[in-house]
């Protein structure tokens, strides 16, 4: 009964999409209000119908209501509860519908908040947005129905994959969603835009907070899956350039590169075109994923339920999201013109460049994500192009980037002196310098990665800091006033710094682990003590275990440093009967300077198990960083400029920022 | 989606490690070359999984295959080389610099250079617009002020 109210929500949700992405086009062009205020009706309604068919859908999975095809192929009732409810979106047909809820999610917000967006690109921009949602609802009704009924239910279901079955499941496909599906807004601005013909500072603002959103959601989806392989897959690794993290990885590179141009466009309203090409080309990165995902033509471990008819499917949509796009801005970009003028050297001119970067590095993973399947086609040659490949193309994109961006981020606007602007950062750079070489004195063995990780790393952090400094005025004035200007400087600059911080810890974190991880592999004795780098490890006793819906057996391994007991670790083996499926659970003892990684392997001989023991340097900071660049990204969304009326006039602006 | 659909490890996941304690060469030195070599060497059946950490049966041969040669005396690359010979290609994570492989290794470059010349070009001309007559006085008009001044 349930699923068939949410069938039917679907369908009415269908329909109302066809019906927005209509009218409200045609009430735009020709000025109707009317017809351009049903936008506003439309959007909620999409909403909260596709909100019913998801709660539909969720209560089927909180019951176990076997009878629907996709609860019984991935549910259980002997499962968890968090992990029936989060086993709705543990699946294609249930994925694609949390991918539509956002999606009406962010229509609805606009609905909501956009009251101060002129009503014609209001009415365009949700126009768009049910033409996106329109092609999904098809997708989802036409290819991937979750609300199938089968006529004999069997008496318990398939169970969901345990791997799934962990905490991350609950978080990382949400943000990751958030994040993909948000960059739909920029797009949607974008081409709203476009058929307006009018870029200018005031669209700017409007688009900026919605991209900070879905770049701050993606940060924090691709964070959580990172660190979630980390702790599951068993030997802790954090990034695989498989071509599903690239697929989120693009967008989430398009998306930085699009929230620096943004700011050229609103502060100086130049690099317009440039910047609705990168609105355009963020959301199509976000299809090219879902594509990549769904379809099943690149080999990824992230595999799914592939099917090519689902394939060529999505193949449609993007074709005609991204070439109608494409086509529309070809006819336009020319109308968006350009009257600012600066220097070869200014922040304009460093903000290029990072565009640049960004861009170029986006084209490196996105060739070699596709090569494969490009070689295969037209040569027949079947190869791999896996993370070596990756490490070796991409990383020096990103050092060039992290190496000019203290000093891009300090230039003036329009014209600036790099001598000048380079006085205020000599202190930070001769700091990072000697710290690399302190680190590179200090560590056993010759591997320059870590000093100079660390060096980049100290740069980013010390230029953020710096940044504020200098925007606070601190030579000019005594501590106090320092201070208070400090507290008094608009969220916007506290935002940028935190988030190029946030990108030093990050780099700090992946140095560290890359250049100082241990790894012993051997088979110890019930009792006996070994050695990893620093610390002793004991393996006391293997037990055997029942957990709800799967057996195990638990190591309990303790660790000492300096013959002080330091962390009681217990790492498991578990096996779930219904999927016929083990699984390693490592454990580990966290640490800000350390993880302490104990993996329990199969039994040798009488007494004797394998054990793999890792210590993994510093490798949260891969992740605070990330937060931490969220952080910066939230911080940013909160700036005055974004709360007040959209169209505060510019000297309003200035007089509340008192630094600028 | 994404990393949620960990499913190639859904059908290779066992619990057998990848390196297991008894593949490990008693000679530290070969041992890290071994290891080093494996995580270049694709896991064939898997889904862009090295053979360092997967636990399929042929990546286990691999790893074995790879240790066997280094200790016959083969170098790194003979060692590849050897193993590329009776595998194919497909067995190198990172695809050899060849003509083949040209377009995959050219992209970032061509593209840097491309872009860098086009963001040169548009920064250059954006440096240029009138607008300067604000601050400065083109030599037209400079010329003009002095003959202004003089009359």
């Amino acid at each position: 009964m349930f699923a068939e109210i949410g069938h039917f929500t679907v369908l009415l949700a269908f329909t109302v999409s066809i019906v927005q992405s209509v009218v409200p086009l045609v009430g735009a062009q020709k000025n109707w209000a009317g017809w351009m205020r049903l936008a506003d009706t439309t959007a909620l309604a999409q909403f909260i119908l596709i909100g019913i068919s998801f709660a539909a859908l969720t209560y089927s999975f909180v019951v176990s209501d076997f009878s629907l095809a996709i609860v019984a192929a991935n549910s259980h009732s002997a499962k968890p509860m968090l992990y029936k409810i989060t086993g709705v979106w543990g699946n294609h047909e249930g994925s694609m519908l949390l991918w539509i809820l956002i999606l009406v999610f962010y229509g609805a917000l606009v609905a909501l908040f956009g009251r101060n967006l002129p009503s014609a690109l209001k009415a365009r921009v949700l126009a768009v947005q049910a033409m996106i949602s329109a092609a999904f609802l098809a997708f989802l009704v036409f290819t991937s129905n979750p609300f199938l009924r089968i006529a004999v239910p069997p008496a318990d279901g398939n169970d969901l994959n345990p791997l799934l079955q962990d905490p991350g499941l609950a978080f990382h496909p949400p943000f990751l969603y958030l994040g993909y599906v948000g960059l739909s807004m920029s797009f949607s601005f974008a081409v709203a835009a476009l058929i307006e013909g009018r870029v200018d500072a005031a669209w700017a603002r409007w688009v900026r907070p919605w991209t900070l959103l879905a770049w701050v959601t993606l940060t924090i989806g691709i964070a959580l899956g990172s660190w979630w392989a980390y702790y599951e897959l068993g030997w802790g690794g954090w990034w695989f350039w498989d071509p599903v993290e690239n697929a989120s990885f693009m967008p989430w590179l398009i998306a930085a590169a699009l929230l620096h141009s943004a700011i050229v466009v609103e502060k100086r309203d130049a690099l317009k075109s440039w910047t609705v090409l990168l609105a355009i080309l963020a959301f199509s990165f976000s299809l090219i994923g879902t594509f990549i995902v769904r379809s099943g033509v690149i080999t990824s471990v992230h595999a799914f339920a592939n099917d090519p008819e689902r394939g060529v499917f999505i193949l449609a949509i993007l074709t005609v999201a991204i070439g109608g796009a494409l086509t529309l801005y070809a006819a336009r970009a020319g109308q968006l013109r350009t009257t600012a003028v600066f220097g070869l050297i200014s922040r304009e001119s460093g903000l290029v460049l990072n565009n640049l970067l960004l861009v170029v590095a986006t084209a490196v993973v996105f060739f070699g994500t596709i090569w494969p399947l490009v070689a295969e086609l037209t040569t027949g040659r079947k190869l791999s192009v896996g993370a070596p490949f990756f490490d070796a193309a991409f990383t020096p994109f990103m050092i060039v980037l992290v190496a000019i961006l203290p000093l891009g981020a300090i230039l003036p606007w329009k014209r600036a002196q790099v001598g000048k602007s380079f006085k205020n950062l000599r202190g930070a750079l001769a700091l990072s310098i000697a710290l690399g070489v302190l680190v590179w004195s200090l560590q056993t063995g010759g591997r320059m990665l870590a000093p100079f990780g660390l060096a980049l790393a100290a740069w980013l952090v010390l230029g953020a800091v710096m940044d504020l400094l200098v925007r606070a005025r601190y030579r000019e004035n005594p501590i106090g006033t320092t201070l208070r200007r400090l507290r008094n400087l608009p969220r916007s600059d506290w935002g940028k710094a935190v988030a190029h911080a946030g990108l030093g810890l990050t780099v700090f974190g992946i140095a560290a682990i890359t250049a100082w991880e241990q790894e012993d592999i051997r088979v110890v004795e019930l009792n006996e003590r070994f050695v990893v780098g620093a610390y002793e490890f004991q393996l006391n006793e293997v037990v055997d275990q029942n957990g709800k819906n799967y057996s195990a057996q638990i190591g309990s391994v303790t660790a000492y440093k300096n013959n002080r007991e330091v962390a009681e670790l217990r790492p498991e083996k578990r096996f779930y009967p219904v999927q016929q499926m083990p699984t390693t659970e490592a454990a580990i003892d966290i640490g800000l300077t350390r993880d302490l990684y104990v993996v329990l392997g199969d039994k040798q001989g009488d007494s004797g198990w394998t054990i793999r023991t890792y210590i993994k340097p510093f490798s949260n900071w891969i992740w605070i960083g990330s937060l931490v660049m969220a952080l910066g990204g939230c911080l940013s969304l909160t700036d005055r400029r974004y709360r007040v009326a959209g169209a505060a006039r510019p000297s309003a602006r200035r007089a509340a920022q008192p630094a600028e | 989606m994404r990393n949620l659909f960990l499913i190639l490890v859904l059908l290779f996941a066992t619990p057998l490690f990848a390196v297991e304690p008894d593949e490990i060469l008693d000679d530290p030195v070969l041992e890290q070359r071994a290891r080093d070599i494996s995580k270049n060497l694709r896991c064939l059946v898997c889904r862009n999984e090295n053979i360092d950490s997967s636990n399929a049966g042929i990546a286990k041969d691999l790893r074995l295959l790879v240790r066997e040669r280094l200790v016959a005396g083969d170098s790194n690359t003979e060692a590849v080389d050897f193993i590329v010979d009776r595998y194919g290609e497909y067995v190198l994570l990172k695809p050899r610099m060849s003509r083949e492989n040209a377009v995959l290794y050219l992209t970032g470059p061509v593209l840097l250079v491309l872009g860098a010349i086009g963001a040169f070009l548009y920064l250059r001309r954006r440096s240029r617009r009138p607008s300067q007559s604000q601050g400065e006085l083109s030599r037209e008009e400079a010329e003009r002020l002095a003959q202004l001044l003089k009359d």
